[in-house]
């Protein structure tokens, strides 16, 4: 029922105490700090998300601005996984999952009957906690996307959307002179990074990231980081990561997420500096998980 | 009967050793303030007891069980009258016979010679003594070594350990004995084998296009001098099993990707049951219904497009036998595919695929050495299946590309070969053997690949 939020998070839940909300927030779900942006690129109003019986997000609002990074940021079991996975409907695949609210990409409602899942999940790409290449060549792996749109009418055509990609996603020196070698015999950052390539080589216009970095050592983490700056002149970026180092380097704003409740969103130099919200305050500064 | 009385006296023993052995821990304890001051909880020194026991006496039990008859037969023998001393081996079968029916009272003793009416009190006194003589070894080795166990019991003694052995020799036996009846079956088929390949050469068994097992028994009848050529029976097996696998897999991979991809839990909690279900029905419930049912409604059908099915056909067997596989291959199949990593599913719906070229560009290549495995699994099912293509496929063995045509396979023709009476020297019977060791080595062949190719799979994601 909520595997993916345990999937997510595994490891943690055990350590990691939860605290239950106060009193005097129980009623409230109004979120402090700057949900809506005036160039938004999704925008995401009351959405209730449910397990089964469960609920996992409780009545969130919030926009994602062109070509910003978002970091979702909060304790395990908060929710923010899940609602990253509803963003591209990821969330369609997991059994007894029910999502409520409107999602918007651009003008398109992303949860319109209409809307066509697998186009959506081109426009909205993402990329896992583990890396997961395909058991094929890393050219097959970055191939696999646009084979699938026929984005391409020539073999040249598909090999420079490869190399562009790899390149992009800082992979292509590693590995031009063995793209025919299965993908699954990289490195841990690497693989994240092919992960990413084979991401960007369909255009998505957001690139959603479920803690990328959670499975990688801190030469590859830093890697990556570097990479998520570089893409965000592109792309927009949403991130989902544990560790609020990682939160304060890469993004734009910050949301923080608690018991299934945006607790507080704003800019990350603000998030860090002066939370405005005691639970945001309580979790930066290590009080809780 | 004798020997089950003496296996339970045995088991009383040593749980009386066990009590005992416990009961003498307890007590050894108590004066050290409680059984934290043993090493071993008190359960083990009474099981150590038990087990110095149980295994002297139940070693012997077996030791004097084999032996038992030789020596009586020997010390009968070997003060035996004269007059009545049987020469031969099977004189000696037939004088044994009689002392047997005169013990049992079939026979009258006074039907009888004085010395064999003698010879039969002696031999009923002998086993009568070592009846006795076995109650008493027995029951004091099992004595003596509860005793031994008992005596031994001290706070330091490390019983834990010991029992731990015994344990671990128990379950390698138990592992051996498997391992053992397979190296005998090897090489009781071997030994015959190596009979049957001295009276018929291997390259005319190997390669000879014509099989016609009849030998004439005795001198004077009108029989064929018997051929032996393998390469029929080996083409009607592998065109079954090839019918068979045409069949099952399709059919096997489909309903497995169906049950794991697509299928609702309330569908497959419903029909998985229901797939298995078809590896539960007897191979020889398969057999009549693809002789019964299945082949006359394939010759009806055949003769109704103009096509001549004879009445026990390859196809009817294979049909038959592709449908018991199914769930043979469906459910290895099933393991494979589920053992894909989610992730994998996740990366590819998240680039735009759907469900089925996901299945087909991910899952599928991903699962394939595992399906292959479970294939060459299969096929060696297919190639030793009996009972199907006995009641179904026919006897004449042809060498024959047609499917419609009734053919034999190696299977059939073992069965065939020891069905009936024969005698065990002829190379008629002996062939069944080389038969058997030939299907032998290949199902053995494709096991081996099979099991490679599996575990080159296991290893990809680990």
């Amino acid at each position: 029922m909520t595997s993916i939020m345990t999937e997510a998070n595994q490891g943690l839940l055990d350590r990691i105490p939860q605290q239950p909300v106060p009193e005097d927030l129980a009623e409230d779900y109004a979120t402090t700090g700057y949900p809506f942006t005036r160039d938004a690129k999704m925008k995401m109003r009351n959405v209730n998300v449910f397990y089964g019986e469960k609920q996992a997000i409780y009545n969130v609002s919030m926009d994602i601005s062109k070509k910003e990074v978002l970091a979702m940021i909060g304790p395990s079991g908060c929710g923010k996984s899940t609602f990253l996975r509803s963003l591209n409907r990821m969330n369609d695949t997991v059994e007894g999952c029910r999502v409520e609210g409107d999602f918007s990409l651009d003008s398109d409602n992303i949860y319109d009957p209409k809307m066509d899942v697998i186009e959506l999940r081109a426009r909205v790409g993402m990329v896992f906690q583990k890396p997961n290449p395909f058991p094929k060549s890393i050219y097959d792996n970055v191939a696999y996307g646009p084979k699938l749109l026929g984005v391409y009418n020539h073999r040249s055509e598909l090999d420079e959307l490869i190399t562009v990609s790899l390149q992009r996603a800082g992979l292509w020196d590693e590995v031009k002179d063995r793209l025919h070698q299965p993908g699954t015999g990289l490195s841990g950052g690497q693989q994240q990074r092919l992960c990413i390539a084979r991401c960007i080589a369909v255009s998505p216009e957001v690139i959603l990231m479920d803690e990328p970095c959670s499975a990688l050592d801190p030469i590859a983490t830093a890697r990556i980081e570097e990479l998520i700056g570089e893409l965000a002149e592109n792309y927009t970026i949403a991130i989902v990561t544990h560790s609020m180092q990682q939160a304060a380097r890469v993004s734009n704003r910050t949301a923080y997420f608690h018991l299934g409740k945006l607790i507080e969103i704003n800019d990350t130099n603000k998030v860090f500096t002066a939370p405005e919200h005691e639970l945001t305050e309580a979790y930066i500064t290590g009080r809780f998980g | 009967m004798q020997a089950t009385n003496l296996l339970i006296l045995i088991l009383v023993m040593a749980a009386i050793a066990y009590l005992i052995g416990r009961g003498r821990a307890l007590s050894v304890a108590q004066p050290l303030g409680g059984i934290r001051h043993l090493h071993s909880l008190p359960y083990y020194y009474g099981m150590r007891a038990a087990i110095w026991c149980f295994i002297p006496s139940i070693s012997l039990l077996i030791l004097w069980v084999t032996l038992d008859e030789n020596v009586i037969t020997a010390l009968l023998l070997a003060d035996i009258p004269a007059e009545i001393k049987p020469a031969t081996e099977s004189d000696q079968n037939l004088l044994f016979n009689q002392l047997e029916n005169i013990i049992s009272g079939a026979i009258s003793v006074e039907r009888v010679t004085p010395a064999i009416a003698a010879a039969a009190e002696r031999l009923e006194g002998l086993r009568q003594t070592g009846y006795w003589l076995m109650l008493a070894v027995i029951c004091s080795a099992g004595a003596l070594g509860g005793i031994w166990g008992w005596l031994k019991i001290s706070p330091r003694l490390r019983a834990r350990q010991q029992v731990e052995k015994v344990f671990v020799a128990f379950l390698i036996i138990c592992a051996s004995v498997a391992i053992l009846t397979t190296v005998g079956i090897v090489f009781s088929v071997i030994f015959e084998s190596v009979r049957f390949f001295n009276k018929v050469p291997v390259a005319d068994f190997a390669f000879g296009l014509e099989w016609s097992p009849q030998t004439a028994i005795r001198s004077d009848q009108v029989g064929s001098s018997g051929a032996f050529g393998a390469v029929p029976l080996f083409v009607g097996t592998m065109m079954v099993s090839a019918i068979a696998m045409l069949v099952a897999v399709p059919v096997g991979l489909m309903s497995a990707i169906y049950l794991t991809e697509y299928a609702k839990p309330r569908v497959r909690a419903l029909a998985k049951p229901m797939l298995e279900i078809l590896a539960g029905i007897p191979t020889v419930v398969y057999g009549f219904f693809a002789a019964l049912t299945v082949a006359p409604y394939l010759r009806d059908l055949g003769a109704n497009i103009g096509l001549q099915v004879s009445s026990e056909s390859a196809l009817a067997a294979g049909l038959v036998m592709g449908v018991m596989i199914i769930p043979f291959v469906s459910s290895l199949a099933d393991d494979v595919i589920t053992a894909v990593p989610r992730a994998m599913y996740d990366g590819s719906l998240a680039l735009g695929a759907t469900q089925s070229e996901t299945i087909i560009r991910v899952v599928f290549p991903a699962a394939l050495p595992g399906i292959v495995g479970g294939v060459l699994l299969a096929v060696s099912r297919a190639v030793g299946e009996t009972m199907i293509v006995v009641m179904a496929a026919g006897l004449a063995a042809k060498l024959t590309a047609n499917p419609l045509d009734s053919l034999t396979t190696v299977t059939v023709q073992i069965v065939t070969l020891l069905v009936g009476d024969q005698e065990f020297d002829s190379p008629k019977t002996l062939a069944a053997f080389a038969l058997g060791l030939m299907l032998f080595l290949v199902t053995l062949c494709l096991n081996v690949i099979a099991l490679r190719v599996v575990k080159k799979y296991r290893e990809q994601y680990d």
